[in-house]
């Protein structure tokens, strides 16, 4: 594992759809302690930003600097999608995926996929098509396939929108077990439970901007900004 | 009517008795059109992945340039490939003309355009649900390529399985740059061309639904060696 992408420095970060701004211009100073937690309303542009950080998204200007040099930073993170991707695949093949790429002998992939299918509580689908299954095990299939590579850090996007408590529990149990492993994580969600329980450090996101930053407990105790005391109220913000 | 049952019975009793003519004629077409099918496939397989992962300046020109090439004419195929392969040609040296590989490059010609259009849109359309997972893991063009490649084989199957439709029922080019040469260069097709013009219908009809049943044959042994149309696979 690469542990020293961090720390992370954003400066002036834009990206543009269009000719139109969706996110930026961010300014930003990441230490890579714990989990970060990206906070906003919908279209606040938590997505956006999370797939400008990886480098999916276009840079359109500003400056994304890793500790390690950005090619290296790419190679250390895995990102897991909304609606995550599944290759039309078996579940085993899957997880395989990112080791095969690299070079890694199939048995040994094999091994792994074994083990992180037994966290993930897969073992019993790994000749299922991934393709086949159901949102929660999609998820779970798609964070172990991110984790199998031992990323230092991974990016998610929304890791439990649609799924119920029982499932919602259970990617949390890997994300924290990883997190106290040492992987981290820069998660974007707008359930506030999942905020509060994962995060160490918030980035609270309107209208494509970073509007408030700082540790979790601060900013859960008491927000700056009205926006951000508006929002964690439940109120609409826009 | 009466030649069409004509035809289907002597199709009958020539297969059942292994009609030795017949079975060299379909060995024949099979070798050379499997032949054709496979070099396409080397040739068309790739392509279709690259226009499907790689943006370029004249991407779209060349993906319509394609399209407009499935419609190929055989005869201008064979035309073309005749006065390359003829002696006065510049490939006249290698004397392939009137060969059963000259039937091989003819077939492989037009077959081409076809299976990279097929392909194209199936590997496009995986592309488009690949796209974001594949960026985000850096993985190289080759990497991205093949991944495509193999996730939709059975998709590209189909592609395939269309080349194989048009390069066995092919006779215009064949015709040209085979010649028809009994024991040498004789095809199904361009055998129930020949019979046709000697007014023998029966036998040429039962040529045909060899053919018919020779091609239907392939497309599901190929389907069933692939495990296509069962639950949870593509």
């Amino acid at each position: 594992m690469v542990s020293a992408v961090f720390p992370l420095k954003v400066s002036g970060a834009l990206t543009r759809h269009k000719g139109k701004v969706l996110v930026g211009p961010v300014d930003l100073e990441l230490d890579g302690a714990g989990t970060c937690v990206v906070l906003g309303p919908n279209g606040s542009g938590k997505t956006t930003l999370l797939r400008m950080l990886h480098g999916i998204a276009r840079l359109h200007g500003g400056t994304i600097n890793w500790a390690c040099g950005t090619e290296a930073a790419r190679n250390a993170q895995a990102f897991v999608f909304q609606q995550p991707v599944m290759l039309r695949r078996s579940v085993l093949d899957n997880l395989i995926y990112p080791l095969r790429l690299r070079g890694v002998p199939r048995h040994e992939a094999r091994q792994k996929a074994g083990e992180w299918a037994a966290r993930a509580g897969l073992t019993g689908m790994l000749e299922r098509e991934a393709t086949v299954l159901s949102g929660g095990e999609r998820q779970k299939l798609a964070l172990a396939r991110a984790l199998m590579g031992d990323p230092a850090l991974v990016f998610l996007d929304e890791p439990s929108a649609s799924l119920d408590g029982r499932a919602t529990r259970e990617i949390e149990e890997i994300l924290t077990t990883s997190s106290a492993a040492g992987t981290r994580f820069i998660l974007a969600t707008h359930d506030m439970g999942q905020a509060r329980r994962l995060a160490s450090r918030v980035i609270f996101l309107l209208a494509g901007k970073v509007h408030e930053s700082g540790p979790a407990e601060a900013f859960f105790a008491g927000p700056i900004t009205p926006e951000a005391r508006a929002f964690l109220k439940g109120d609409i913000v826009e | 009517m009466v030649d069409l049952w004509q035809g289907l019975s002597q199709a009958f009793w020539l297969v059942i008795t292994a009609d030795e003519t017949l079975v060299e004629i379909a060995l024949r077409s099979l070798r050379i059109t499997l032949s054709a099918l496979v070099l396409a496939c080397l040739i068309a397989l790739p392509l279709a992945a690259f226009l499907a992962v790689r943006r370029f300046r004249y991407r779209r020109f060349v993906i319509a340039v394609l399209n407009a090439l499935m419609g190929l004419p055989p005869v201008v195929v064979g035309l073309v490939v005749y006065i390359l392969l003829s002696r006065s040609g510049p490939l006249g040296a290698l004397g392939l003309l009137f060969t059963p590989t000259a039937m091989i490059i003819a077939q492989m010609i037009i077959i081409v355009p076809l299976i990279a259009s097929i392909a194209h849109q199936s590997l496009r359309d995986l592309w488009h649900d690949y796209h974001d997972l594949l960026i985000s893991m850096n993985v190289t063009q080759t990497q991205k390529m093949m991944t495509l490649l193999w996730d939709a084989r059975r998709a590209l199957l189909t592609a395939a399985l269309a080349g194989f439709g048009r390069g066995i029922g092919e006779v215009g080019a064949i015709m040209i740059v085979g010649g028809n040469i009994d024991n040498v260069t004789r095809v199904l097709t361009t055998a129930i061309a020949l019979e046709t013009g000697k007014g023998q219908f029966s036998l040429a009809l039962a040529l045909g639904f060899v053919l018919i049943a020779l091609a239907l044959a392939v497309n599901l042994a190929i389907h069933g060696l692939s495990r296509t149309e069962r639950e949870g696979r593509w």
